[in-house]
């Protein structure tokens, strides 16, 4: 029987209405030696008011340098099930679908090595086992790869991609951001698991601007679902919300940004060429409208969280790129960007900051893009720029055809 | 039994075998959704089939009962199909509209909270905390369970003028992203780490310990053979204290919250924003940090009461402007608001246009 701890302060935790985390670490230690450690120790945390982990050596699995994070407790000699209690990340399904017969089984592997406690889903989005021993480690990454299924990124490497649910079920997806997940999770398999970069790089990939999977916040890839063409607008559905009482002109027209739409009391009108597609009537009035031409994404790079050089949202590299498989455009462009980082980046530099630090023009040119007004939000304030040699031409070869 | 046999570089298995197969035949090919309760939503094909999502609350720490609990859940009315959202609820995915309402009454049953679909609170995006984290300075998941207890109307039933995004980040590093969401916590130290130069000496690398200081704030002391910290450059983010322990950060009596509001990252109606400092410190209150619902709390009502509908808590905040939106939540303006870390000019007023 797993030792068991008095614990009156996590206790008011399992009160309320919302699912308690309390209730899940107690049905754990219940059976499992290293969740009722846990739970002991998380108590005295909320008595001390304060964290008792640390950081230790590297573990892992044989062959690979990321994917296990070596935890190691404080207090070893009052907790001893949790001195070591490392994270174990499992490549999540894309659009993280599952199956009960999966489920089960990674229960019954966690059951046996690990604390039984998870995280559905880590924030980068990989299914996270949380804690467990070194020893346990090999035997582990056994089961799960025996069973088809891999373990996820850490360190600086590249981190498990994940996406939004996309075409699996959203009416809004412009590309398959499933596949596009899978795919380049499979091309990028050393680079994931062999840490070879400054620093962490992660994919994010959404459908449209809607964004659900918080690309645009979070990683310094985002792919976003864009399209080039039109909103189609079916009139007969626009008067079914009306008539249901949706307010058009205030709910709608009055809120779109760039003020591209009117309605006459019956009919709703875009002009298509102004609309900068940011899904707010879309969303709004999905029967009615639909996006139609050609579907593709935006690549946007950057983004990270305020520390050093302050938070970023990532920025616009390429508007539009068609995104079909086997993405040979999108990986060269890629690959591109991390010669870029390899040959520039610091130890620990997102590739953001390197991009920041170097000059957009260096990076663009290193990596082939042509610069477009799509990428800023308005061109530089001030006279400080500068001109290469090869741009250099004397004003009479300027003034020659005049 | 022989140990199974490992493998390595085979990535995750393929996302077409976890899909159900009303979602493989309509692959791409979805029509429209209708919401038809906060925690029911139907998906329709081209073809006409439908698939209803039921989504239900997650601590996101899960115990494998739990796991195994819903996996028969989802055997018993979805045919074992079951997903997880991004910000970690749950969607069991009927095929059958049969089952649809013993599933929920199951649900009920068995004490999940279904909802947190359309213009309502959904379940908080948040990190590791005291639960598995060296760098935290609270517990996001304590702070995450009083608040979803808080608002928990906000989820199952009651409506908001948009979606409000909540999140709760146990130290700077913000894993969970919360520098653009409607309303998070962030939690802070707010004193330089102090250093046992005895241990230091002992147990520290000293090159990488200066290295790990994102600005540069640490300096060797060769004469105690230790490293000195330079006060005006340290802005507290714990780094030393990970490759050293004896670099002390954590402060029972020092280490909080901050409280940020008005981020977004969807691009609807107006542009991605991050979120913005709105409460300095709120002193760490465990179990259930009562002062912090009690602002998180003040902030929501205003916003429920004064936005319009559609409007996100960044676009509220923007119409009204920062000064007024300080006036109408009573909250108290400090220097700490007041920016002067690296991009701060660009917060500043450069018109003549305010409200009083
Ligand atoms: C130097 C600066 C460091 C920073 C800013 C930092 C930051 C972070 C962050 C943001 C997380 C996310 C925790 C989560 O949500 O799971 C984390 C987790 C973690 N970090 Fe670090 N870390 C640092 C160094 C290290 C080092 C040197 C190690 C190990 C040697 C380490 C080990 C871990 C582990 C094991 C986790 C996983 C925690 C968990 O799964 O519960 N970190 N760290
Ligand atoms: C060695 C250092 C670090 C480690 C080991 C680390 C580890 C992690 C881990 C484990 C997560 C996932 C959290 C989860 O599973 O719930 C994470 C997420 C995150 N970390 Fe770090 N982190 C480190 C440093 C940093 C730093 C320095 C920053 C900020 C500049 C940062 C920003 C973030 C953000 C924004 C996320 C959430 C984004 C996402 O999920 O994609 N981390 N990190
Ligand atoms: C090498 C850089 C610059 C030089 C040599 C320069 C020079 C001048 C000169 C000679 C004037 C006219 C003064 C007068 O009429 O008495 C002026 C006005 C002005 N400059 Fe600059 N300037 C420079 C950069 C900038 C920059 C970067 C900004 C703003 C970001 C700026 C903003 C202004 C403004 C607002 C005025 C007043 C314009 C007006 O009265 O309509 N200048 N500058
Ligand atoms: S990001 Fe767009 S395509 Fe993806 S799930 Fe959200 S609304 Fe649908
Ligand atoms: S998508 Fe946005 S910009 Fe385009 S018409 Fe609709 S509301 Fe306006
Ligand atoms: S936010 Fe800070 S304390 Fe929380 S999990 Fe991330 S690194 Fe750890
Ligand atoms: S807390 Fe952070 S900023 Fe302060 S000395 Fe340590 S590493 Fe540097």
């Amino acid at each position: 029987m797993p030792k068991k701890y008095d614990t009156p302060l996590l206790d008011e935790l399992e009160k309320g209405p919302f699912p308690s985390f309390v209730t899940e670490i107690k049905k754990a230690a219940a059976k499992n030696d290293m969740a009722a450690d846990e739970l002991g120790l998380l108590e005295k945390s909320y008595r001390d008011k304060r964290g008792y982990w640390k950081h230790g050596g590297i573990v892992g699995v044989r062959g690979y340098g990321g994917g296990v994070i070596g935890r190691y407790s404080y207090l070893p000699e009052e907790f001893p099930n949790v001195a070591n209690f490392h994270t174990v990340r499992i490549n999540s399904i894309s659009g993280f679908f599952y199956t009960s017969k999966f489920l089960n089984e990674m229960c019954d592997i966690w059951d046996k090595h690990g604390s039984g406690l998870t995280n559905l889903h880590g924030s980068t989005g990989d299914l996270v086992l949380l804690g467990t021993t070194t020893e346990n480690l090999e035997p582990i990454f056994a089961e799960f790869s025996s069973r088809g299924w891999d373990l996820g990124g850490s360190g600086s490497a590249m981190r498990t991609p994940s996406c939004c649910v996309g075409p699996a079920r959203c009416e809004w997806s412009n590309i398959d951001t499933l596949d596009i997940t899978y795919n380049i999770t499979q091309e990028w398999q050393d680079e994931m698991h062999r840490p070879a970069f400054p620093y962490k790089f992660k994919f994010k990939t959404a459908g449209c601007a809607v964004d659900c999977i918080a690309s645009i916040a979070r990683a310094d890839c985002s792919i976003i679902g864009t399209w080039r063409g039109k909103i189609e607008v079916n009139q007969d559905e626009v008067i079914n919300y009306a008539k249901k009482g949706m307010n058009i002109q205030e709910e709608i027209v009055n809120m779109c940004p760039s003020k591209c739409m009117s309605y006459d009391g019956k009919n709703l009108k875009i002009n298509d060429e102004d609309c900068v597609r940011c899904m707010h009537c879309i969303s709004k009035m999905t029967k009615a409208l639909k996006p139609v031409g050609e579907k593709g994404a935006s690549i946007l790079v950057g983004s990270k969280a305020p520390f050093v050089i302050g938070a970023t949202l990532s920025w616009v590299i390429v508007p539009f790129m068609k995104m079909e498989p086997p993405y040979d455009e999108f990986k060269s462009l890629i690959r591109k960007m991390w010669e870029f980082w390899d040959e520039h980046g610091k130890n620990r530099e997102r590739i953001g900051e390197l991009i920041i630090r170097k000059g957009m023009r260096e990076f663009l040119e290193f990596i082939g893009v042509e610069p477009q007004s799509q990428q800023v939000k308005e061109p530089r304030r001030d006279p400080f720029f500068f001109w290469k040699e090869e741009e250099l031409k004397p004003n009479s070869e300027l003034l020659k055809n005049r | 039994m022989s140990a199974p046999q490992r493998r390595t570089d085979i990535g995750p298995p393929h996302y077409k075998d976890f899909l159900p197969p009303v979602i493989q035949k309509n692959y791409g090919d979805w029509k429209y959704h209708e919401i038809l309760n906060p925690g029911v939503m139907v998906h329709v094909a081209n073809s006409g089939d439908k698939i209803w999502s039921v989504r239900v609350a997650s601590p996101r720490l899960l115990s494998t009962d739990t796991i195994r609990e819903m996996a028969a859940l989802a055997e018993k009315y979805c045919g074992g199909y079951i997903r997880f959202t991004t910000r970690n609820n749950v969607e069991f995915l009927v095929s059958d509209e049969k089952n649809l309402e013993s599933l929920q009454k199951e649900l009920k049953d068995k004490k999940y909270m279904i909802g947190g679909i359309g213009p309502r609170i959904s379940n908080i995006v948040h990190t590791q905390g005291w639960v598995h984290c060296h760098s935290a300075c609270t517990d996001a998941s304590g702070i995450v369970k009083v608040l979803m207890d808080e608002f928990a109307d906000y989820f199952t039933t009651k409506k908001l003028p948009n979606k409000v995004r909540l999140a709760v980040a146990c130290c700077v590093n913000m894993c969970g992203a919360v520098h653009c969401s409607d309303i998070a916590v962030v939690a802070v130290h707010r004193k330089v780490p102090t250093i046992d130069h005895d241990k230091v000496k002992n147990m520290c690398e000293i090159p990488s310990t200066i290295a790990s200081c994102p600005t540069g704030a640490i300096s060797p002391d060769p004469a105690k053979k230790s490293i000195k910290i330079n006060a005006d450059k340290c802005m507290y983010c714990g780094n030393c204290f990970t490759v050293c322990p004896p670099v002390e950060i954590h402060d029972p009596e020092f280490d909080g919250v901050a409280i940020v509001a008005g981020g977004k990252v969807g691009n609807l109606r107006s542009n991605p924003k991050f979120s913005k400092l709105v409460v300095p410190y709120i002193p760490n209150n465990p179990p259930r940090w009562p002062e912090v619902t009690e602002v998180m709390r003040q902030i929501l009502d205003v916003y429920v009461s004064d936005a319009k509908k559609h409007e996100r808590v960044g676009e509220w905040i923007e119409r009204i402007g920062w000064e007024k939106f300080f006036k109408v939540t009573g909250l108290p303006f400090t220097h700490q608001h007041v920016d002067d870390f690296v991009i701060a000019r660009e917060t500043f007023r450069t018109a003549a246009t305010f409200k009083w």
